[in-house]
């Protein structure tokens, strides 16, 4: 009877019931503990230092741990550390207390050695976070569980950079010669990849890359115990297929749900959604400091006129974009800031309503015939990106602005923005340290050596980059907090960035189980209930 | 025929090398495969760093040279999306897609043969209309749209069948996994084989159907009739057996489609096979798993082409005489 409890509330028990060849597809898969996870895409790879990248994080948060971890509220919690601080002698040390009684799944025991590798691990040159950890210079054990990370400088805000950083078992990796990431030039697989060996809740009974990814209730485990003892994961990459899947009672929870179906899907029997902002931040921003456009018709670059940066954010009815492209599934705001970020306040959020006849006067005021560019957009990577754009094409056509639309996809729509060679582009911008810090140094400073990765306004503002560059090193953290305040008012003013929304997530899960939006999208098994 | 086989293979191989060509100069429009590798955190300097290691800042006839040098020795490279050895990860899911497209391509076969005899028979009944009306549906639609509504009228509404994966599946010796002998991986294979082969069944239907009328209405049918052979050996005995040649053709061609563009149904029933691998690695600009798909598929081309003609050979004694005659 544990199979048909869940499935009486969903209104489907009738349907089924009456059909025993559909339960033939739940035998054996289906009980009050199994949860069967839907996502767009699988986890690429199980080597915990390897891919920065969504829903690999996701899965390995089930069974590798990280020192500290994002709640779902934002907060920063407790997990294989149990206290962090700066050393009270030496500013440019962080002292992490490591928990105690911490087993991994072949049983050896969590120590600071442990952690010192995984320091020396994820800094490797193959691995995929190694930018997160330019600031350590090493890290050292004092005790059983006393670890010193030794920074360039003082870095009073290095511990936000933990909550991907996960801890590995030194012996393992030796023992299986994975002491570093996989190397793509030495042209072979590393046993990391298809094999785990963490602390986590969970352990991996199996996984069919692509196809299904079995985890297991660590009865070892330091925590609570979870109500979901087995997780089954399945990627399932087309959008009408997974709402599919859900509606059919072949899985229990659906991440990446497109926003047409989430009425819909409200609406259904049997089935809820749980939306929640993320942290991601959707905007636009254009090239301000070149002589010339690339794609425009007019000899100098209209970007570069405050007056125009200024028409471009009158013409963005944001409120339209948000109910006719997002049917609701988005929070409008004026700064490229998601709300739970140290340096959002009301005011940078506040946004003006549209103002098509000054926006137009403006434009006519230095280009009586108007002007053209091109508009590069990518098609596949944020919540209806294309259409986005599509809507401010129009809106700009009203204040005579022609934008020509160039969608495409991510791989060719992001080296763009890298190079230098769009005009004008459409970028969403997660901040995972949740410190606007983040945002400063890859959006804002001008780019040189380790900054500016991402600024494709060609922003460059001396007094900026000098007060972005002080964050890094400020331990007063109120002082610290003036200055994030500080630039924020010269970034607004100087528009480098026009911002539209901050996306919102949806999981939707059959009735009975209750999950939580996490902010960085990866919801965490541990903390789903069923209803009884 | 010794002859004939050895010049088709050399040819086969010159085929290939171009498909892997033209492939390599159509990669650099595909996009950049390593903003997709890196975390945004990654500096302009490592990021340009592993170009330089990955080679792809090479220009590309050196690249190619790469590839083919290495492809050779039957190294394929590492996944760059998946981490693992492209032969590996083609082989692993190689079996699912072949599953799938014989099921497929067997029963657009049988049904497609079937349903065309008949309604070249009888060409007015009540049921060749309806069969005819239905093919058109199969002509029409497109696979993605017939995929979506089998998956809402069986899985979802009846819950009769799965809508997607490909159920359990039961490891054999060298390396092949099956779902032919799991109910789970029966019933998961019958919507993506409807799907896949409705539009190989209607056209082989209709073929047959057009090619049996028109043997239909020859001398020798006619002959054989006023000899007083049965309507059976008449229709089964000299007039199908003359419609085939087209129609094996055909089929074998199809075949090969079926294989290279079971992508469409792959993805929408997240059939984990090289289909749903090769898409997936497009977005991802995985030039190495591309590449290697692209060659194996003219591979599997090139081998049902190979089959096809020597089964001419077999169905056709006409063939066999005239080779023997150019020879003297």
């Amino acid at each position: 009877m544990t199979l048909l409890a869940p499935l009486k509330k969903s209104g489907m028990a009738t349907k089924l019931a009456t059909s025993a060849l559909a339960l033939a597809i739940f035998a054996g898969s289906a009980s009050a503990e199994t949860i069967r996870w839907a996502r767009v895409a699988d986890a690429l790879t199980l080597d915990p230092h390897s891919q920065n990248e969504g829903p690999t994080l996701a899965v390995l948060h089930h069974m590798y741990e990280s020192l500290v971890r994002r709640g779902t509220d934002g907060s920063l919690e407790p997990r294989l550390a149990t206290e962090w601080n700066i050393h009270p002698d030496d500013p440019t040390i962080w002292v992490i207390k490591l928990r105690e009684g911490v087993t991994f799944h072949d049983g050896s025991a969590l120590t600071a050695e442990d952690v010192v590798f995984s320091f020396d691990r994820v800094r490797h040159e193959s691995s995929g976070f190694r930018a997160l950890h330019t600031a350590v210079t090493g890290a050292t054990a004092v005790d059983d569980y006393t670890v010193h990370v030794q920074m360039e400088g003082p870095s009073p805000l290095y511990v936000q950079n933990l909550t991907n950083f996960f801890i590995m078992d030194s012996g393992w990796a030796e023992a299986n010669d994975v002491v570093a990431p996989q190397n793509f030039a030495a042209g072979e697989e590393n046993h990391a990849v298809r094999n785990a060996n963490g602390t986590g809740p969970y352990t991996l009974v199996s996984r069919d890359p692509e196809v299904r990814t079995v985890m297991a209730y660590n009865e070892n485990h330091w925590a609570e115990a979870p109500q979901v003892t087995e997780i089954i994961y399945t990627p399932i990459a087309e959008a009408a297929t997974r709402v599919a899947a859900l509606l059919s009672g072949e899985v229990d929870v659906v991440q990446d749900v497109p926003v047409q179906d989430i009425q819909r899907l409200e609406q259904t029997d049997g089935v809820h959604v749980v939306t929640g902002p993320e942290n991601r931040n959707i905007f636009f921003a254009y090239d301000v400091s070149s002589e010339k456009l690339a794609s425009s018709n007019v000899d100098d670059n209209p970007f570069a006129h405050a007056d125009i940066r200024e028409a471009l954010a009158l013409a963005l009815d944001r409120d339209a974009i948000q109910q006719v492209v997002m049917r609701g599934q988005s929070q409008p705001s004026a700064a490229p800031l998601p709300p739970f970020v140290n340096g959002w306040t009301e005011e940078l959020n506040a946004y003006s309503k549209p103002d098509y006849v000054r926006a137009a006067e403006l434009v006519k005021a230095i280009y009586p015939e108007g002007f053209s560019f091109d508009m590069h957009c990518p098609n596949d990577r944020y919540l209806n990106d294309e259409a986005i754009c599509q809507a401010y094409v129009g809106m700009l056509g009203r204040i005579g602005i022609e934008a020509n639309l160039v969608s495409q996809t991510r791989s060719l729509h992001f080296p763009l923005i890298e190079k230098w060679e769009t005009d004008f582009y459409l970028l969403g911008w997660g901040v995972p340290t949740f410190d606007s810090a983040y945002v400063f140094n890859f959006l804002l400073h001008s780019r040189e050596e380790g900054f500016g990765s991402y600024n494709g306004s060609r922003y460059a503002n001396d007094e900026v980059d000098a007060k972005i560059e002080s964050l890094a090193t400020m331990t007063d953290l109120d002082a610290r907090n003036a200055v994030i305040a500080e630039i924020w008012e010269q970034v607004m003013e100087d528009r480098p960035i026009l911002n539209i929304h901050n996306q919102l997530l949806a999981y939707a899960m059959r009735d009975g189980i209750n999950l939580a939006v996490h902010p960085e999208n990866q919801p965490q098994m541990t903390t789903l209930t069923f209803d009884n | 025929m010794l002859a004939f086989i050895i010049r088709r293979i050399v040819q086969s191989a010159l085929v290939m090398l171009v498909v892997a060509l033209v492939a390599f100069a159509l990669f650099r429009y595909v996009g950049d495969p390593i903003s997709s590798m890196v975390g945004q955190e990654t500096s302009l300097a490592d990021r340009e760093a592993l170009r330089t290691t990955l080679g792809l800042n090479d220009p590309f006839i050196v690249q190619f040279g790469r590839f083919i040098g290495n492809a050779i020795q039957g190294d394929f490279g590492i996944s760059y999306r998946l981490q693992q050895p492209v032969m590996e990860l083609i082989l692993q899911r190689l079996p699912a897609t072949l599953e799938l497209a014989l099921v497929s391509g067997l029963a657009a076969f049988i049904f497609g043969v079937s349903a065309g005899v008949y309604t070249a028979l009888n060409r007015r009944g009540f049921l060749s209309t309806g069969i005819m009306a239905v093919s058109l549906i199969g002509v029409s639609l497109p696979t993605f749209l017939i995929g979506i509504l089998l998956i809402w009228l069986f899985a979802v509404e009846l819950q009769w069948l799965p809508s997607f994966g490909r159920g359990d599946t039961v490891a054999l010796p060298g390396g092949w996994t099956t779902g032919f002998l799991t109910s789970s991986g029966r019933q998961s294979l019958i919507l993506p084989a409807i799907t896949l082969g409705l539009f190989q069944m209607t056209l082989i239907m209709r073929l047959v159907r057009a090619e049996m009328l028109e043997v239909l209405r020859t001398d020798y049918i006619k002959f054989a009739r006023a000899r007083g052979l049965s309507n059976r050996t008449v229709h089964f005995g000299h007039a199908l057996k003359n419609t085939l040649v087209p129609v094996i053709t055909i089929t074998g061609l199809q075949l090969g489609a079926i294989i290279a563009f079971a992508i469409i149904t792959e993805t929408v029933f997240q059939w984990p096979g090289v289909g749903a691998l090769f898409i997936n690695s497009v977005r991802a600009v995985d030039v190495p798993v591309m590449a290697a798909y692209l060659v194996l598929i003219a591979l599997i081309f090139v081998i049902i082409n190979l089959i096809v003609d020597l089964l001419y050979y077999v169905v056709d004694p006409r063939l066999r005489v005239e080779r023997g005659a150019a020879r003297h």
